[in-house]
């Protein structure tokens, strides 16, 4: 029985998917209920501060682990179809322009880890994918990802995330498009620059249903094992802060009214390394203290976006003022998009 | 004995594969040498675009996370 269990995605995926994707969706429903049952049988006022934190964690966990754990499974399946080989063979050869938003777009859907960023550049810049098109690729990568539009929905709601999405691409398409037309490409290091051209094949692999949904369990295994943590923290932040009268204590350094707390967020995100995970709780801290939103979203995605790990290992690869020019760029579009974002909320 | 090159700038899928491999051949015993390689330029000499890759004997097998269990033991079967 159990056996059959364990090998039933394999042999009747199409049935497997159908039956999990009604599970998930009866099991989100009852999270609701659930979480006021829970809180209605412990020896709390629901209507206290303790009773309303609660509520909020014990609804919140479940929901957002759930809602990871779905769309990480789904990106697991999609990311099987964009090798990075593929994304590059879509890419080689191409003018900059329409290129660089596709380049951006794939960037969300192409598997990606920071660790690869580098040979994933070279292996670009070497199949003929144009300079900035390579960059729209490697900003928008990390940025604009699965895990971190799923926290902003699950957290802040799904405006929030879809202007994440939206201003995110719109950096990475713009600031390659800004790069390509810089004509930087002599500030490649030279062996990267002498390195022989490669033609961009993409092997195509057919891949049978059935390991696309293991490719799905296994990133969720990856994911989902790694991050939870941190959503436990930013959850738990969360909650201590709902529970209660929010203080104003963020508003006057990072409020609307500051107008170098953008700069300043977008300063203090650099030199931070971590990913769209870990920034969560400190994010959900400061928007409950009361600092701007469009001041918030700037230091996350400077956080993510940028960072000196990274920079030291594209050393190798690019000279420092291509380095400093690719900072600068970005920088650029995350502080406007910060004080757009606070001029118009 | 099989020569196992494991393509990677150090991170800690790179040291992951390396430990697996190792276990899985002990556990087969067969026998292996596996190498670290971290120099970019060598890793892009085999035109390996995601880290860890795998190669074993010249020939690469692998690219781009973690391999499976099962796949290690098919490479060292063969």
């Amino acid at each position: 029985m159990n056996e059959a269990a364990l090998h039933w995605p394999q042999r009747n995926p199409r049935v497997f998917l159908l039956v999990a994707t009604v599970l998930w969706f009866g099991l989100y429903q009852t999270l609701q209920p659930a979480s006021e049952a829970l809180v209605a049988a412990m020896p709390v006022a629901r209507d206290s501060h303790l009773g309303g934190a609660l509520q909020f964690f014990l609804y919140d966990t479940p929901k957002v682990l759930m809602l990871l754990a779905g769309i990480v499974f789904v990106m697991g399946m999609v990311n099987s179809y964009f090798t990075p080989e593929r994304t590059r063979a879509l890419l080689a050869g191409r003018t900059e322009g329409v290129a660089n938003a596709m380049a951006a777009s794939l960037g969300v859907v192409t598997p990606f880890c920071s660790c690869s960023a580098v040979p994933l550049f070279i292996g670009f810049v070497q199949a003929g994918v144009p300079l900035g098109v390579t960059f729209s690729f490697l900003i928008a990568a990390p940025m604009v990802n699965e895990v971190a539009l799923t926290l902003l929905f699950g957290l802040f709601g799904w405006k929030i995330a879809l202007l994440y999405l939206g201003l995110g691409l719109s950096i990475a398409v713009v600031a390659g498009w800004v790069i390509g037309r810089l004509k930087m490409e002599a500030y490649l290091e030279d062996w990267v620059r002498d390195m022989p051209r490669v033609q961009a094949i993409a092997a195509d692999v057919r891949m049978p249903l059935s390991e696309r949904i293991g490719a799905g369990f296994a990133s969720v295994r990856d994911i989902v094992g790694r991050v939870w943590p941190y959503i436990l923290a930013g959850i738990a932040i969360g909650a201590a802060i709902h529970g209660y009268v929010p203080e104003a204590f963020m508003a006057s350094i990072m409020g609307k009214d500051a107008w170098w707390s953008v700069p300043l967020a977008v300063v203090i995100g650099i030199p931070m390394y971590t990913n769209a995970a870990g920034v969560i709780p400190i994010v959900q801290a400061l928007l409950a203290k009361g600092a701007a939103l469009g001041t918030v979203l700037a230091f996350m995605m400077s956080v993510i976006a940028l960072s000196l790990p990274e920079m030291v290992i594209l050393r190798k690869v690019l000279k420092f003022r291509l380095i400093a020019t690719f900072i600068g760029v970005v920088a650029t579009g995350i502080l406007i998009v910060g004080y757009v974002f606070n001029l118009v909320l | 004995m099989k020569d196992i090159k494991v393509l990677g700038t150090g991170c800690a899928n790179c040291k992951a594969t390396i430990a697996l491999i190792e276990q899985v051949a002990k556990a087969r015993q067969v026998e292996v040498k596996v190498e670290k390689v971290e120099e970019l330029r060598e890793i892009m000499g085999y035109g390996v675009m995601s880290t860890p890759g795998v190669v074993i004997d010249g020939k690469v097998v692998h690219a781009g996370g973690i391999p499976g269990r099962d796949k290690i033991e098919q490479w060292l079967a063969a």
